[in-house]
């Protein structure tokens, strides 16, 4: 991870194999590390490429598991949902309309209980048909149960999803986890990366155990009944509890992954870049953090104290943390690679919900919202400049600005 | 009274319609008078289904601000007027949209009025419908339930006399001008019907009902957990399997505490243990397994969980082993085999009652034979229960139902 710092020599450093390899094919080791039982797959890039990459573990004899090509998203959700409900530890992912067409078992998923790790390949929703990055594909179940995290690299990738079956298989958790990788920046891109020993990360990683609400014939139950009114209030009020609890849980597991492989942030939430002294802290969310910090180290290198917040978890919102890391800015400029038409002041999800984040905090630096990057559209560094700039003004005034800006766009 | 709450308790499917014209002509009856109205359905009620129990309501107020007072609800929390248009529901009702059996009176407002239609007399009604801790009138309008199916109607006027009738019950609401105006107005309407209302109107006769008089059954009733209480993943455990009956014979299995379904039921198979050939049949073919295996491997139906659907009528090969008969004809749920086993020649002498008399054989759901509603119709004899059907019994094989 970007800013992992090695605290001492771990042991488990002396274990780790070093290979140069693409997102995907990096959480494609991690699964096999966690031996999963039971993957699901249906063609659509970028997400094709973890498919493609675990169909060769089991070719190569490195992973046994069920390999279920679905005649499309809809089934191949559904059919890990069913396989996990009788204990097999699942894997799943999709792209952009794919993910959609998935929608109604994406749904059932967390309602269910069900601990699915799925790896979001984030894609440009059609039309039109495009490959490249936007993060709308990821956040249509932004307010369903699922857990959501973005990455920026090809470890986070690995170490992310070895931590996600940790938390969503937490007895306390059962929810599904969607790891988002930005197309092609991440998914088609390789990178040396570390993949540990198999022997470590069965020291962090329980099995999975479903306990009493494994479907088995020792164990009958009825699971998605249908109910009346006096029973889903609930059924959400469970939904919320298992997600606050997740707090928690996501906590544990960034310690005991420490402890374990001797690498891994401090804080799971977010990743904090330059912002100690930062007059400007601009926030984004995959990728885009490598322009992002490539311009920060140009412009600190001429005295502007910028910085950057890389939020990893989206759900649970890390609001308290994020509040008291933003407070300290003189201003903040949120970069969305995402829309929200007809959203309040036309901005992208990750600027409205940091101003609803925001708005009972002591302190309310001035927020500037943008969006940059859409279907794919490389982040350039003018775009980092310009977005400081209107930031450093917005200091020197101590006004928020209501205009979303988008840039990077011919006009 | 500014304002009166009705609801009509009816079966799903064969008087869905009926429901709905009630509670429409309530409320544009009332618009007669200027007052303001809403009729809904119980929106967790599965009326489509056989049988099944559902509510529909009527409210009418003077003004629109006491009419909200009582809008955005599934059901209203309480009543001024019940309306059963099916005798067999006064001794409880269960449906989708609650849990446990709920008393036919149980919204009831003191001094409140329950309206049923029925060939049986007040006495026999008060035996089922349960006791209520304040005093009511029950209001007996005369006639079978009316049945029909779920695209056709029954033309029989009952929901213009259930009108009219209520026109008498609720006079500072429902003028029996007003209601015979809107019956003229409704499509279904016509002078006709308007005449049968006014009928009604003058021959309806309610009785007062005391604290002490009912059914002293306690029904059934069902505790919703609190949400940490309830199981995760939207899971609930499974019935749990039979045992044997006794001595490791026979089986009787595990049935749901907490949805019994039996008050769909508005007929029961009574059953000759003697004439049983054991075939299986209606053990296999019952879609709701109500019948448990006893040691001598005859089949009793449990009337805790059978639906009187009558398939194990339509499918017994032996004539009259098994017979469906109105469900008003009994007072109890108990087995019949245990008293059939108590005292055999006491079991003949109830069995051969209860096949014999034809009046409590009327009852069908729907039609038993095609014809039967011309038949019907032309009787005329609304008041008296219709013609009693005494030929067809439902299954392809009738006619064959003769061993030799």
């Amino acid at each position: 991870m970007t800013t992992a710092t090695r605290a001492g020599q771990a042991p488990a450093a002396l274990e780790d194999k070093e290979m140069l390899i693409s997102g995907s094919e990096a959480i494609a080791e991690a699964l096999t590390l966690a031996d999963i039982d039971v993957v699901t797959a249906y063609p659509i890039r970028p997400y094709d490429t973890v498919m493609q990459a675990i169909a060769k573990k089991i070719a190569n004899g490195q992973l046994v598991a069920e390999y279920i090509v679905a005649e499309g998203e809809h089934s191949q959700f559904e059919i890990v949902k069913h396989a996990s409900t009788v204990g097999a530890r699942v894997f799943c992912g999709s792209s952009g309309v794919g993910w959609a067409y998935a929608m109604e078992c994406l749904v059932v998923t967390p309602a269910l209980r069900v601990p699915m790790v799925a790896m979001v390949g984030n894609r440009a929703l059609d039309d039109p048909g495009a490959f490249g990055v936007e993060h709308n594909d990821a956040l249509f179940v932004r307010d369903l149960g699922w857990l959501l995290c973005w990455i920026d690299s090809s470890q986070e990738a690995l170490d992310t999803t070895l931590i996600a079956y940790r938390v969503a298989e937490d007895r306390r958790i059962f929810l599904p986890i969607a790891i988002s990788a930005d197309g092609a920046f991440l998914t088609h891109s390789q990178a040396i990366t570390k993949v540990p020993s198999k022997s470590l990360v069965d020291k962090f990683l329980p099995p999975y155990n479903r306990g009493d609400l494994q479907l088995h014939p020792d164990n009958p139950i009825t699971v998605a009944p249908q109910v009346n009114e006096d029973w889903v209030i609930e059924i959400r009020r469970q939904n919320n509890a298992a997600t606050e609890r997740a707090y928690t849980v996501i906590e544990e597991a960034y310690a005991d992954f420490r402890k374990v492989f001797g690498r891994g942030p401090e804080n799971p939430w977010f990743e904090e870049y330059m912002t100690e002294d930062a007059e400007i802290i601009l926030i984004g969310m995959g990728t885009i953090s490598l322009p992002l910090k490539v311009a920060i180290r140009n412009m600190r290198a001429q005295g502007k104290k910028v910085g950057l917040v890389r939020l990893r978890w989206f759900r649970p919102f890390p609001t308290e943390k994020l509040v008291a890391a933003l407070s300290k800015a003189k201003a903040i400029g949120v970069i969305d690679r995402d829309y929200s038409f007809g959203s309040p002041f036309g901005s992208g999800v990750v600027a409205n919900e940091i101003r609803a984040a925001m708005y009972n905090a002591d302190r309310r630096p001035p927020l500037l919202s943008f969006i940059c990057g859409l279907g794919g559209r490389e982040v350039m560094l003018e775009d980092v400049y310009q977005v400081t700039d209107l930031c450093f003004n917005a200091a020197k005034t101590g006004k928020s600005e209501t205009k979303t800006r988008w840039l990077g766009v011919r006009e | 009274m500014a304002h009166l709450i009705c609801e009509v308790v009816y079966r799903g499917i064969f008087q869905k319609n009926l429901a709905s014209r009630i509670t429409r002509g309530i409320v544009l009856s009332a618009r007669k008078a200027g007052k303001w109205g809403i009729a809904f359905g119980r929106y967790g009620d599965s009326p489509q289904r056989n049988g099944i129990p559902a509510k529909d309501f009527a409210i009418v107020a003077d003004t629109k601000e006491e009419l909200e007072q009582h809008m955005a609800r599934y059901e209203p929390k309480e009543l001024h007027v019940t309306i059963c248009v099916d005798d067999t529901l006064c001794k409880g009702v269960e449906s989708w949209a609650w849990y446990g059996l709920q008393p036919i009176n149980r919204l009831l407002l003191p001094n409140g009025h329950l309206l049923v239609t029925s060939t049986q007399p007040a006495e026999a009604l008060l035996k089922d419908t349960h006791k209520k801790d304040a005093p009511y009138s029950l209001w007996i309008l005369p006639g079978k339930a009316s049945f029909s199916g779920l695209w056709v109607y029954k033309e029989d006027h009952t929901e213009a006399r259930v009108l009219g009738a209520l026109a008498k019950i609720a006079p500072q609401v429902l003028s029996i001008d007003a209601v015979a105006a809107a019956i003229k107005e409704a499509e279904w309407g016509s002078d006709l019907k308007g005449d049968s209302a006014r009928k009604a109107y003058e021959r309806i006769q309610g009785r007062a009902v005391k604290i002490t008089e009912g059914n002293p059954e306690v029904p059934y009733s069902f505790t919703m957990p609190k949400w940490w209480e309830m199981r995760e993943g939207v899971s609930i455990p499974a019935i749990p399997i039979g045992k044997p009956k006794e001595g490791g014979k026979g089986y009787v299995p595990e049935r749901n505490p907490y949805f019994k379904k039996f008050s769909s039921r508005t007929m029961r198979p009574v059953i000759d243990f003697e004439t049983c050939v054991k075939c299986t049949l209606c053990w296999i073919q019952c879609p709701d397994s109500c019948f448990d295996v006893m040691p001598d491997m005859t089949y009793d139906a449990n009337m805790e969980a059978c639906c009187g659907c009558g398939v194990c009528e339509a499918v017994c090969p032996v004539e009259n082993c098994i017979t469906m008969v109105n469900e008003a004809a009994f007072e109890d749920n108990l087995s019949q085999w245990e008293m059939w086993r108590k005292d055999k020649a006491a079991y003949r002498t109830w069995l051969e009652a209860k096949i014999r008399d034809k009046v409590h054989t009327v009852r069908s759901h729907g039609f038993r034979y095609r014809g039967q509603y011309e038949e019907e119709l032309a009787a005329g004899e609304w008041e008296t229960g219709g013609v009693p059907v005494t030929a067809g019994i439902p299954g392809e094989n009738a006619d064959k139902k003769h061993l030799a």
